[in-house]
């Protein structure tokens, strides 16, 4: 494999151009400087790497396949490639980054990990590697999240972790990821949050951009062993953004690389009920940094919405905003609708199920007809799989009357 | 001091802690969020707050997602916005209390960014002394710190339990009016004891600055008050005064009576 490119240089190791910081309650800044310490400390360890590498490798089943998809590809104009990330242990790509954090977390000393969890996958996530390790863990999911994921609920469960039903604001991934730094500011001596992507106070965003970077680095090297050149565009779905993150960073210094974010523009963005926050959000502080973010003028937090659990997120990280306001990344967005469709198509041409989240991706690489030659590789990140999803789905007319349930 | 014909806002809250100095006296500092629990009863809650013996009082703005509150507060903040109370409403309440005690306006950083470079003008036209930002921890935004101190109202900073000696110094150097000493880990609500370790932080922060110190977070009753009262320059208490504001006026007036008659006693 080729070594990665290299980070894009930023103003300071908090921030990204303007976005980012640590916007948090006094009581943290002690314990985020001791992260900030120990992460880097870490990462030049080669014991630490090496321990993470063998964890990616044995326990995960990295490095992930780089699949081909000949009948997508087909209908697409383009050779579309696809990013196995659900095909890792759970089912996502959120693993990569709850591995790392434990390790931290173990060398750091602390006996007790809290997460926050949308869609169910980073807490699934995070309770796997609680189980590993031995770690207590307590989990943050909206009460409104735990109806729509009612099997993540019990996968967590099953693995030993406490799911705590969050019933405050729109019961949602925003209010879980309140409530856990709640328990944080509380508890913070003993405690280290595994934040699930890369959002929250710095340096967060960094962390967990670093320990997703995995997905990039290996694909961009799968990418030019199969098809001999650089993709014409990485594409991506974006809620806070990690898996995006995480395939973006190898090629942040490739400028012939379009890099393309898909946000959920839900019941559609006009309609005020969508989570498209680099579209249509402005500046604003929420959950420990500066980033794009829904709000009124007065702001307050708008709710946000999306038919994926893990999408529905008013804010973004902060290095997209950045991405997007220096023009490197591209962001673009599909609704509800849309997305149902990314779910089918995928399904049928592929026999790949793909995430209610991964599905915005693939919904719009499949409007881009035309945009690309039949020669050109597209990378798709496919996040994860669709299985937590199939409950929801059945119940949805589109399927059911199209299915013949 | 009495002199000066020109008085801002900021003065008031020196002016007060100077006199309370003068007495020999604590500063009761009491919490309100605003609009809570109805906008008119918010206006009177402050007058009955400031009637009842507050030196000083904290004017919480509703915000949607208040990650460093309790249950009390969060509920009440809740309340305040489904009567659409926001910063430009809380100044209208400030401004209608016309209470004699300094304000303090106690905010999270978006909705004071969301309203633009001349908020901090107007929060003093409404009669606000000071503001607090709970998520803005010193070091963090360094221009916009800048804006808030250079601004014409006190700029109270945080000190928590876990902030080191150093690290006190410099949180002191970078603020005005008081400091602001969290009594300990965790978001605002009552609670039953008081932190062991608190008058050894409270010494370690006296040590560090001039600026008087008052100690909030899970302070509720009348005996905790005259404790802290005993090594602090004030006391604040929030989610006992909000939980009684949501039963009355008079509630939240009765407790703060009793509250400054114990502080008193101190």
């Amino acid at each position: 494999m080729t070594a990665a490119a290299p980070a894009a240089p930023l103003a300071s190791s908090d921030r990204f151009g303007p976005f980012g910081g640590r916007y948090v309650p006094e009581t943290l800044i002690p314990a985020l400087d001791a992260l900030d310490a120990a992460f880097d400390d870490a990462m030049r360890d080669a014991a630490f790497t090496a321990e993470l590498a063998e964890l990616l490798r044995t326990y995960v089943g990295r490095p992930s396949a780089l699949s081909t998809a000949p009948r997508l590809s087909a209908q697409v104009g383009a050779m579309v490639l696809l990013k196995r990330e659900d095909l890792n242990h759970t089912g996502a790509h959120k693993i990569n980054n709850t591995i790392g954090q434990a390790l931290l977390a173990r060398r750091m000393g602390k006996a007790r990990i809290i997460a926050e969890t949308g869609a169910g996958q980073h807490g699934v996530a995070t309770a796997t590697i609680c189980a590993r390790f031995g770690l207590e863990c307590v989990v943050y999911m909206g009460e409104e999240d735990m109806r729509r994921q009612a099997l993540n609920v019990f996968r967590m469960r099953l693995m030993g972790a406490t799911v705590v039903p969050v019933t405050s604001g729109t019961r949602t991934l925003k209010d879980a990821t309140t409530e856990a730094i709640r328990d944080w500011v509380t508890n913070v001596e003993g405690t280290h949050y595994i934040i699930g992507s890369v959002v929250g106070p710095a340096p967060y965003p960094r962390m967990v951009r670093d320990f997703q970077r995995v997905i990039g680095d290996e694909a961009r090297a799968q990418v030019l062993a199969l098809a001999g050149r650089l993709p014409a565009a990485v594409v991506a779905c974006v809620g806070g953004g990690s898996n995006a993150m995480g395939i973006f960073h190898a090629f942040v210094n490739d400028p012939d690389v379009a890099l393309v974010g898909v946000e959920a523009a839900g019941h559609g963005l006009d309609t005020g009920a969508h989570s498209a926050s680099l579209a249509r959000g402005t500046p604003g502080v929420l959950h420990g940094s500066l980033s794009m973010l829904l709000q009124d003028a007065a702001g307050q937090v708008h709710p946000a919405h999306s038919v994926s659990a893990g999408l529905d997120y008013p804010g973004v990280g902060p290095e997209h905003a950045w991405l997007q306001e220096s023009g490197r990344a591209t962001y673009v967005s599909v609704t509800d609708d849309e997305a149902l469709e990314g779910v089918a198509l995928l399904s049928r041409l592929e026999g790949i199920v793909p995430a209610l989240e991964t599905a915005h991706a693939v919904a719009w690489i499949a409007k881009e007809r035309g945009r690309w030659t039949s020669g050109e590789p597209v990378l798709l990140c496919v996040s994860g799989r669709g299985d937590k999803d199939v409950a929801q789905l059945s119940q949805m007319p589109r399927f059911r009357d199209q299915l013949g349930a | 001091m009495a002199s000066a014909s020109v008085t801002t806002s900021a003065d008031a809250l020196a002016e007060r802690f100077a006199l309370l100095k003068r007495q020999g006296r604590r500063a009761l500092v009491c919490y309100a969020t605003a609009g809570h629990p109805d906008p008119e009863a918010s206006v009177a809650l402050l007058r009955a707050l400031d009637a009842a013996g507050a030196d000083v009082i904290e004017l919480g703005v509703p915000f949607s997602d208040p990650l460093a509150d309790g249950p009390v507060i969060q509920a009440s903040s809740q309340q305040a916005l489904g009567h659409g109370v926001t910063l430009d409403r809380t100044l209208a309440i400030a401004a209608a209390a016309k209470v004699r005690a300094p304000l303090v306006l106690f905010s999270y950083l978006n909705p004071v960014m969301a309203a633009g470079p001349q908020v901090l003008q107007r929060a003093a036209r409404a009669g606000i002394g000071g503001v607090l930002i709970t998520d803005l921890p010193v070091g963090a935004d360094p221009e916009r710190e800048r804006w808030l101190a250079n601004g014409p109202l006190a700029f109270i900073r945080l000190v928590a339990p876990t902030t080191p000696a150093n690290r006190m110094a410099e949180i002191s150097r970078h603020g005005s009016g008081f400091v602001y000493l969290i009594s300990r880990l965790g978001v605002t609500g009552a609670q039953a004891t008081l932190a062991a370790d608190l008058p050894a932080t409270v010494a370690r922060l006296r040590g560090v600055t001039d600026l008087p110190v008052c100690v909030g977070f899970g302070i509720s009753t009348g005996e905790q008050a005259r404790a802290v009262g005993a090594i602090a320059d004030g006391v604040v208490v929030g989610s006992a005064i909000v939980r009684a504001a949501g039963e009355s006026v008079e509630a939240a007036a009765t407790l703060v009576r009793g509250l400054r008659t114990a502080l008193d006693s101190a």
